[in-house]
């Protein structure tokens, strides 16, 4: 999974050189890539749309992801393509890897796949009063039903994320630095991100969960920030807590991103305290 | 409980990260326009400005009828009375400066990315180029939409 993604990367990135003077918005609006593909954090998607095209320009955006804790690894790779600073498509592919030790009653891999669609509503993230508002879906498919359904009690392997966005970004906010600020509201069914599945023995069972970030611009090229995300915990075969991190993120300039981050996943399944690093490399045009 | 105490150590955390950005706080009695470099830092930045500007093919065109001396000498006297430098702004309103350009937001954008170039050849202090951003930009409904304003400023 890793070593395609690197190959798509380092085309990517070739090709970025020949696109490379069509964008125009400033360093860092693109945000990152989260770990279902939209423009944002790593773990919340923002009101942001990904890639650096501006209004009457497009931009696209690429990034590979690890997650490591204490029992599994996650990898994701990403693609996504914003038009007109209004509307975002992107595409997720995630690979769950249960550390064989670990792993149980489970197969040791559990994939899934997420088609991401966003919407700016109205606002801008920097130049107007309001916050950035942006509504988004994500349509995710998970690959291992037998996992999902049949030993852990989910209802579907397949569910849509509903979510809006707010994020604003205060200049000179604090010491003098720009704030980053988000906050998403998101209705789902799915139980740990889809990659257990959707709902439970008792339906589909949608909620409405709360996620935020909020990041401080050091200055144009370093970021430091912490996010939480809410999830529901519905499957009464494995219980599910917040997730949290602590993030470094990096824009040299507006071809590359990479971030690094302290996860807490806390209770994923059958193992508690999970606990580790995050590190993912974004590649625009 | 110790879902809680983790909750707390988290935010510890992000809040010693906020607060290492406060360190490097300025004295309370220095203007902006003395932490842009006073009149030659100004200077300095607007001339850079034009230098970006000119080779920026996106907007290029819109300076193409422009009298440059008059643009840089009004932009000099309005980025010091911005930034508490006791200069009066004598040029057009924005909306008069930007009445026929009909602008969007991806030449906002890159006027506000030359800008940052032009800080940053300066040698402009990063806490100075926010805090200047951060005073130029509520004029941005005003130069893009410059209808709304004319109208209603125009002397019936
Ligand atoms: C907050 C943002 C902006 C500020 C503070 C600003 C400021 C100014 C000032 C002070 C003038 C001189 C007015 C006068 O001659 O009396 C001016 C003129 C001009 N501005 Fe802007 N401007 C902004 C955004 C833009 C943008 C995004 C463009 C896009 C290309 C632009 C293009 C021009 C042009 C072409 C002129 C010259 C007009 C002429 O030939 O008379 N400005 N601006």
């Amino acid at each position: 999974m890793v070593k395609p993604m690197l190959c798509f990367l380092s085309l990517l990135c070739l090709g970025s050189a020949a696109l490379a003077e069509s964008t125009s918005k400033i360093l860092g609006t693109s945000a990152l890539s989260q770990l279902e593909g939209a423009s944002g954090g790593g773990i919340v998607p923002w009101a942001t749309i990904g890639g650096y095209g501006s209004e009457g320009e497009w931009g696209a955006a690429a990034s590979i992801s690890g997650v490591q804790v204490d029992d599994f690894i996650l990898d994701t790779g990403t693609v996504l393509v914003g038009v007109n600073n209004r509307l975002e498509l992107s595409y997720a592919q995630q690979t769950l890897q249960v550390e064989e030790l670990a792993s149980g009653p489970f197969d040791a891999v559990i994939q899934q796949q997420v088609y991401g669609l966003k919407v700016r509503a109205f606002g801008h993230l920097i130049y107007e009063r309001w916050p950035q508002v942006s509504v988004g879906l994500q349509q995710k498919y998970n690959q291992n039903p037998n996992i999902a359904k049949d030993v852990l009690g989910a209802d579907s392997d397949q569910g849509t994320d509903v979510y809006v966005s707010a994020s604003k970004l205060w200049l000179h906010a604090l010491g003098g630095r720009n704030v980053l600020v988000n906050a998403t509201a998101r209705y789902t069914n799915a139980n740990q991100i889809g990659l257990l599945g959707f709902g439970n023995a008792d339906g589909s069972d949608y909620q409405l969960v709360a996620e935020g970030s909020a990041a401080l611009f050091l200055n144009p090229h370093w970021a430091v920030g912490g996010e939480y995300r809410q999830k529901p915990d519905r499957l009464s075969s494995v219980d599910e807590s917040a997730w949290w991190d602590a993030f470094v993120a990096w824009f040299p300039n507006p071809r590359i991103a990479v971030v690094a981050a302290y996860v807490d996943l806390g209770t994923v399944a059958l193992w508690d305290e999970q606990r580790g690093g995050y590190v993912s490399i974004q590649i625009t045009n | 409980m110790p879902e809680l105490k983790r909750t707390l150590s988290h935010l510890c955390l992000v809040s010693v990260l906020m607060l290492t950005a406060c360190a490097g706080q300025t004295k309370p009695d220095e203007t902006l326009y003395q932490r842009l470099g006073g009149l030659q830092g100004v200077t300095t930045i607007v001339d850079n400005l034009l230098y970006e500007l000119g080779s920026n093919e996106k907007l290029i065109g819109f300076f193409a009828e422009t009298d440059i001396d008059r643009f840089r000498s009004k932009l000099i006297e309005q980025l010091c009375q911005v930034s508490d430098g006791g200069c009066e702004y004598t040029g057009d309103s924005m909306a008069q400066a930007h009445s026929t350009m009909s602008l969007d937001q991806s030449h906002f954008d890159s006027l506000v990315n030359d800008l940052i170039a032009a800080m940053d050849a300066a040698g402009t202090p990063v806490t100075a180029q926010n805090d200047l951003l951060s005073r130029l930009v509520p004029m941005y409904d005003e130069v893009m939409h410059p209808q709304r304003y004319l109208e209603t400023d125009s002397p019936s």
